[in-house]
């Protein structure tokens, strides 16, 4: 088992309208109401092209959007492991395809009720063949994402990891997602883990 | 151009989210998938059920598929012959 330090490198927040990246503000747009105008804007902000993005379900936009932001300019090694979390589960897609089955049912959107698609969706993207898992629980529990991420990067599984909270309920939003690796200033412990999400939520 | 063939592309770009793709990018005769518009699996099944949805037709074989999603051309071929509505 290695004794590496490991450390918060990067953090990124999509909430309200509002993206973050290391706590500063890098796009803003208040007047737009649906999140996924909000999401198609500043998808169109980052000038990626990737035109699969547009077949994404809501929390797989976001979660790829977050990734774009936090993984920029930086070297990803395919090992980098994935763990995420939130309250809604796919809860917004399940509806959505539940709508559909009303006349066709749309196999476009079947495959996004799972919350994990949208690791896959990043995994892709970064070229990742990594561990990875989403968890579901009522509020963002530092200590089991401490800990899971922990036992990954100290068994050597994982040089790198992102974790983190990726919420999506009743069209409100709340993502936050960190990089952690063996390059920064802030240690990963579930205190910092705990104070920055809280940080960025007040 | 038919007017089939325009409601077609039109009806594809919607049914399958081709945001970045206009009506005018999709020739009549270019492969659907592969090289062409690099649609996949999961778009031939939208594709299924663009073609029951709006014209009534109901794939028995999803095999068919692969030949009538060849192209706009080939589809409207398709629809042309067994359209029910």
């Amino acid at each position: 088992m290695g004794d590496k330090p490991f450390f918060i490198e990067a953090l990124v927040a999509i909430k309200s309208n509002v993206v973050y990246r290391n706590g500063e503000e890098i796009f803003r747009r208040d007047h737009i109401q649906e999140p996924d105008a909000f999401i198609k804007e500043f998808f169109k902000n980052l000038k990626v092209k990737y035109p699969k993005f547009h077949k994404m379900d809501v929390l797989s936009k976001l979660g790829f959007l977050a990734s774009e932001v936090l993984l920029k300019d930086k070297y990803v090694s395919p090992d980098t492991a994935l763990i995420f979390s939130n309250s809604a589960s796919s809860m917004e897609t399940d509806r959505q395809y539940r709508a559909s089955m009303e006349d066709f049912p749309s196999p476009s959107l079947f495959v996004y009720t799972l919350p994990n698609i949208v690791l896959g969706e990043i995994s892709i993207r970064h070229r990742l063949q990594s561990e990875n898992a989403f968890f579901v629980s009522e509020k963002f529990n530092p200590h089991l994402i401490h800990t899971y991420t922990t036992g990954l990067l100290k068994n050597e599984m994982s040089p790198a990891a992102v974790c983190g909270w990726l919420d999506l309920k009743n069209k409100e939003y709340d993502v936050f997602l960190i990089l952690i690796s063996e390059n920064g200033k802030i240690p990963f412990t579930e205190e910092n883990l705990q104070k920055t999400y809280y940080f960025d939520n007040e | 151009m038919s007017d089939l063939r325009t409601e077609l592309k039109i009806n594809i770009i919607e049914q399958l989210n081709l945001e970045d793709v206009k009506v005018q990018d999709i020739a009549d005769d270019e492969p659907l998938f592969g090289d062409g518009l690099g649609l996949d699996s999961i778009d031939a099944l939208e594709l299924i059920v663009l073609l029951e949805k709006d014209y009534g037709i109901k794939l028995t074989e999803p095999q068919q598929g692969k030949e009538i999603f060849a192209s706009v051309n080939r589809m409207a071929e398709f629809i042309e012959e067994n359209r029910t509505m």
